[in-house]
């Protein structure tokens, strides 16, 4: 039994070195047909042609990524704030449940209510056809706003109690010891929820396929539509065949390797935390 | 260290008057308190929303057992939703809470194969399922050759939530005081007695939350699908093309066809997630006030 559960446990290590290696061996045929700089540096996108510059797909997905972070961040650990040391008992009971539920509801359903509400609203209201970095940003926002709420909670509530009081004893306010002394001890943990906001809308696909127009340009202002590196895969992979197959498996491995160097920037925040 | 330092930059708060203070203060609460209700009213609206225009469309219709372009039933999706998240979870739970037995009860706490481990249930967590697509249609579908069919489907989300039940599974197991073990090694029983007799008994509704969170993970996820399970509208065997619910709704929404139905869809599904959830946290909450 005990080899069994070993087995069992070495799964992860072989999942990650499988996945690894099918991408690695299907992607990079591709680069000795290709030439690497020019497609992650080619501004055009024409499958028909050969022509494969996946430029407008990275810049738009760090794009509405970071469009997502200026807008959920904020709400985000606040919320958590208000969650710690703000909201009375019963609030926080009923507020964790649906914070949850938020983080579980699936992405697919977020884009269709992106695409049913939030699209036509802007259409009428601001301008353009809706599909828009505006929108994907918004509904990104909104689906990283659970991760974000949920590592700040935990960040604040790992701040000993002793900050706190030890700052009530300097005759700081409740307000100024909670924003002075404790949000600050637990600026690790916040950013490390950050980063882990930016991995899941870095790797998002449903919710931005149905919202953002997947113009495979490269993204203009906020009301123009906007391609990522995950909706290129995707959209094309149906049809796709010959090169033009390779090189959407080569959009993977390059949105592999960025997902790869976030989740490193993350374990490195958060040994920073755990050391601390 | 530095968090201290920091706080000693408390000293620097007598300099601004107590007026500017008092207002600071007042207007930073306000604004945490505009941020919570933004986010419970986001999740309000979306919820509202979707029902308010889908459940007056959940015909019986909808539930009759063929498609076609008339009923738009969902029930196929449904059942391979269900067939989807057997068949995944008969893969991932073995996997994941023999793999968490041997973390939390065998393994050396701290030892390389441990935090080799914990550090890939990390990377296969983080990774998107759009490479979980990629990775299922060149493995199972292309390479095994099982085709694009429920099982390809099944396999490739097994992945996605093993580490979710491999991590749950060990922190569960870890959280079980060492007394027990102690007390059953007293008796004369064995590890592995102990292990599955006692521990994992004691441990298994932490088992259980990550198992029903696993079940709306998988009845939610869509990208990773649509090209290992694809998008055919039957009751699909294992080893035919099915669509789950989710990839049902993003077909009928890309169709434009079917708007009505597909919010009728939406509600369906958010009523599994909203039930998943709910089963979960309350196992969880049992969980806490038992220990």
């Amino acid at each position: 039994m005990r080899g069994l559960f070993l087995a069992s446990a070495c799964v992860c290590i072989l999942a990650v070195l499988i996945i690894s290696a099918f991408l690695f061996i299907n992607g990079l045929p591709f680069f000795r047909a290709y030439p690497p700089v020019d497609f992650v540096l080619g501004t055009e996108w024409a499958p028909l042609r050969d022509v494969f510059g996946i430029l407008p797909m990275i810049v738009g997905s760090f794009y509405v990524t970071f469009g997502a972070l200026l807008l959920g961040a904020p709400i985000g650990i606040l919320t958590a704030i208000l969650m710690a040391r703000f909201a009375p008992a019963p609030v926080v009971r009923a507020m964790k449940p649906a914070v949850a539920l938020l983080a579980g509801i699936p992405s697919v359903v977020y884009g269709f209510f992106g695409v049913m509400l939030l699209v036509p609203l802007v259409r009428e209201h601001i301008g353009g056809t809706g599909k828009s970095v505006l929108v994907a940003s918004v509904l990104l926002a909104i689906m990283i706003l659970p991760t974000i709420i949920q590592t700040s909670l935990a960040a604040i509530n790992a701040v000993p109690q002793t900050y706190y009081e030890g700052s009530l004893a300097l005759g700081a306010t409740h307000e100024s010891s909670v924003f002075r002394a404790i949000v600050p001890a637990a600026r690790p943990g916040i950013i490390s929820g950050m980063v882990l906001g930016i991995g899941r809308a870095i790797g998002e696909t449903m919710a931005i396929i149905m919202v953002a127009g997947n113009n495979p340009r490269m993204p203009g202002d906020l009301l123009k539509g906007v391609r990522t590196l995950t909706v290129n895969v995707l959209m094309e992979m149906g049809y796709a065949a010959d090169l033009h197959r390779e090189s959407l498996i080569a959009t993977g491995v390059v949105l592999f390797l960025i997902v790869m160097a976030i989740n490193y920037l993350f374990s490195f925040f958060n040994r920073r935390r755990v050391m601390q | 260290m530095s968090a201290l330092a920091r706080s000693h930059s408390l000293v620097d708060l007598s300099v601004p008057t107590i007026h500017r203070r008092r207002w600071g203060s007042i207007l930073l609460k306000a604004l945490c308190w505009l941020a919570g209700i933004i986010t419970m009213g986001i999740l309000a609206l979306i919820v509202i929303y979707i029902c308010v225009r889908g459940i007056p469309h959940l015909k019986p219709s909808m539930f009759e057992v063929r498609y076609t372009s008339r009923n738009v039933s969902m029930l196929h999706a449904i059942l391979n939703t269900l067939s989807m998240t057997g068949l995944s979870l008969l893969f991932s739970v073995p996997v994941g809470v023999f793999g968490g037995i041997y973390l939390a009860e065998y393994a050396r706490p701290g030892s390389r194969l441990v935090r080799l481990v914990r550090v890939t249930a990390e990377t296969l967590a983080g990774i998107p399922s759009i490479i979980y697509a990629l990775f299922g249609m060149l493995a199972f579908v292309v390479t095994l050759k099982m085709g694009i069919s429920v099982l390809s489907g099944a396999l490739t989300l097994a992945l996605m939530t093993l580490p979710l039940i491999l991590r749950q599974t060990e922190e569960s197991l870890l959280a079980v005081p060492l007394s027990y073990r102690e007390g059953s090694f007293g008796l004369g029983a064995g590890k592995l007695r102990t292990t599955i007799r006692i521990v994992l008994p004691v441990a298994m509704p932490g088992i259980l939350a990550a198992v029903l969170l696993s079940i709306g993970r998988i009845s939610g996820e869509t990208a990773a699908l649509i090209y290992t399970a694809g998008t055919a509208t039957r009751i699909a065997g294992a080893l035919e093309s099915g669509r789950t619910l989710s990839v049902h709704l993003y077909q009928l929404q890309q169709e434009g066809r079917f708007i009505v139905e597909a919010f009728a869809v939406a509600v369906v599904l958010l009523v599994i997630v909203v039930l998943m959830n709910a089963l979960s946290s309350l196992i969880a909450r049992k969980l806490t006030t038992k220990g």
